[in-house]
């Protein structure tokens, strides 16, 4: 009991299966840990397999795959019966997963079916003596939490909190045979929203906007600025309420909870339950012609001026400037 | 359509938190409570989805301090039919708590179990997948859409800007997202009415979680900000600093 199990999850488009943003912040996460416990760290991939690899990558010492049907898709059961197979052969201390939609499920899920402990959306894991602890954001982050386990748990890994790194060693493979799961879900549909977008919560730079874009037909400041940047675009709760965007991209206490390197909030005074879903954000942004708006306070770069004449300034400038 | 709704007393979203005097909770001196969001929400669908089929119940859940009873009448004000207190004034792990829910509900005849997403306090999102791991049923969180058909649920989830329309078969365990409903406030009659529904109190059965909460602390300040002029020149500065000062570009 003293290796590391990920589950890694991989996204499927022209060029095949890719792993996604965060697996490499989770197998960084994992090898740490592995390393505190001087155990192996063994990865899981289910349905197809990235074909340039992951062996290696990150620090993983064995790859357990799951081949077949119904791994494509964020299903629960087929993904559950895997991670048990997993568990069941590699018998590791904890298992690390991203804390994405499938990845907070899915963990619950199991960890519920094994009684283990379950540790959700954390920012850090660690071994301290002999027990796992981690730190989690509580009430929107308005706090922190210390966790700690004594026995065997299952840790789902918050998005752009632990900065990737390469780490490339020998690794071996091995194919895992799973028993076919309960069928009680089906897949019927997918329907693609347009252009297939990043997930707001993994994206490293968001731009947001508020009500003080004045209607909903100046939208377009904030898309042209996130396209100048490169950056996934957000929204706050009196504008997602006044139905100009669409609930998933609401970001705060009632919306997604965001951490990326730079959030940049356009028109957002700041209410408190927006602030709790994006202050830990690393570097913040706020453009908004009211100089008192809270949103100042968790700032680390204000202007104050009015959105519809400063976002034309930043959008040419960065696109002058990130192509220089 | 029998439905079970899980809900939970939460402190109001618009709180600013301070930490306790022991170190692990938050301050709840002057502190405003709700039904967590998401719950309300799940709440409304389950009431929505009996009136649509005509016939049926609708349950609500907690597992909570006494006082919590406020926020059941609140639901059944909304228009469920009957309330089920598992009173403890212990914060309780969410393993904890899908055990206890578990007793509250073993014995009772359901078609769908509907819970939120998470509650806006412990922010796990593990209660209701962990309700159904222990019940053994299927399970589909982040639901924002649903419609019910034929003893199958249709449910729509959005992932990575993709939604996916899912088949489920009842019962099953579901948990709601913003987007399912909108919802009501009650009105005066059905405050009136909510007292004389049947709500059952007993206590919340026991169970250490494995996951324990050691301490609790605000996160650390962000430093001074930066004012920059609302210029073509300021724009400059500030993505020179973004890249060379904080390496975020």
């Amino acid at each position: 009991m003293s290796d590391v199990l990920l589950f890694l999850e991989t996204a499927h488009g022209e060029a095949g299966a890719t792993l996604k943003k965060p697996a490499a912040e989770v197998a960084t996460a994992g090898r740490a840990l592995a390393d505190a416990l001087g155990g192996r760290l063994v990865a899981l991939i289910t349905g197809d397999v990235p074909a340039d690899g992951i062996l290696g990558l990150h620090g993983v010492d064995h790859v357990l795959t799951v081949s077949g049907d119904g791994y494509g898709r964020h299903m629960l059961a087929p993904q559950a019966a895997a991670l048990e197979a997993a568990v069941a052969s590699v018998r590791p201390r904890a298992v690390l997963l991203a804390a994405s939609v499938l990845g907070k499920e899915l963990g619950a899920y199991v960890a519920g079916r094994l009684g283990w402990s379950l540790m959700s959306d954390v920012i850090s894991v660690a071994l301290d003596g002999d027990r796992l602890t981690a730190t989690k954001p509580k009430y929107a982050g308005k706090a922190l939490a210390r966790l700690a386990a004594a026995g065997p748990a299952i840790v789902s890994l918050r998005p752009n909190a632990v900065p990737p790194a390469e780490n490339a060693r020998d690794a071996t493979s091995e194919a895992l045979v799973v028993a076919a799961s309960d069928a009680r879900v089906r897949l019927r549909e997918v329907v693609a929203a347009g252009e297939k977008k990043l997930e707001l919560t993994e994206a490293d730079t968001i731009v947001s906007g508020g009500r003080g874009l004045g209607a909903p037909e100046n939208w377009g400041l904030i898309t042209d600025l996130a396209h100048a940047l490169g950056a996934a675009h957000g929204a706050s709760r009196a504008v997602v309420d006044a139905g100009w965007r669409p609930h998933a991209e609401q970001v705060g206490q009632t919306g997604k909870t965001v951490s990326p390197k730079l959030y940049i909030a356009c028109g957002i005074s700041g209410a408190i339950q927006h602030l709790a879903g994006m202050s830990s954000s690393k570097v913040i942004v706020a453009v908004n012609k009211d100089a008192e708006a809270p949103i100042f306070k968790v700032a680390d770069y204000g202007i104050v001026g009015d959105v519809h004449d400063v976002l034309p300034l930043l959008t040419a400038a960065a696109g002058t400037f990130l192509t220089s | 359509m029998k439905i079970i709704v899980c809900i939970k007393r939460v402190v109001d979203t618009e709180t600013r938190v301070k930490i306790g005097a022991d170190g692990a909770s938050i301050d709840l001196g002057g502190v405003q409570y709700i039904t967590a969001p998401y719950d309300e929400m799940a709440v409304e669908k389950a009431i929505q989805l009996r009136d649509e089929a005509g016939e049926g119940n609708v349950t609500v859940v907690t597992v909570g301090p006494a006082a919590a009873t406020k926020e059941l009448r609140t639901a059944l004000a909304m228009g469920a039919d009957e309330a089920v207190h598992a009173t403890t004034e212990n914060r309780l792990g969410p393993q904890a708590t899908a055990l206890a829910l578990k007793a509250a509900i073993d014995g009772r005849d359901y078609d769908l179990i509907l819970c939120g997403k998470q509650a806006t306090d412990e922010d796990d999102a593990a209660v209701g997948p962990m309700l159904a791991a222990a019940l053994e049923l299927p399970c589909v969180a982040f639901v924002h859409g649903l419609t019910v058909e034929g003893g199958k649920a249709i449910v729509e989830r959005e992932i990575d800007g993709e939604t996916e329309i899912l088949e489920v078969d009842l019962p099953a365990v579901l948990t709601a997202q913003k987007g399912l409903a909108e919802p009501r406030y009650p009105g005066l009659k059905g405050i009136m009415a909510a007292k004389k529904k049947p709500l059952a109190t007993a206590e919340a059965a026991g169970g250490d979680d494995p996951t324990v909460l050691e301490s609790l602390a605000l996160p650390p300040a962000r430093g001074a900000m930066v004012t920059i002029e609302p210029t073509a020149d300021g724009m400059r500065s500030l993505l020179e600093s973004l890249r060379n000062d904080k390496k975020v570009l």
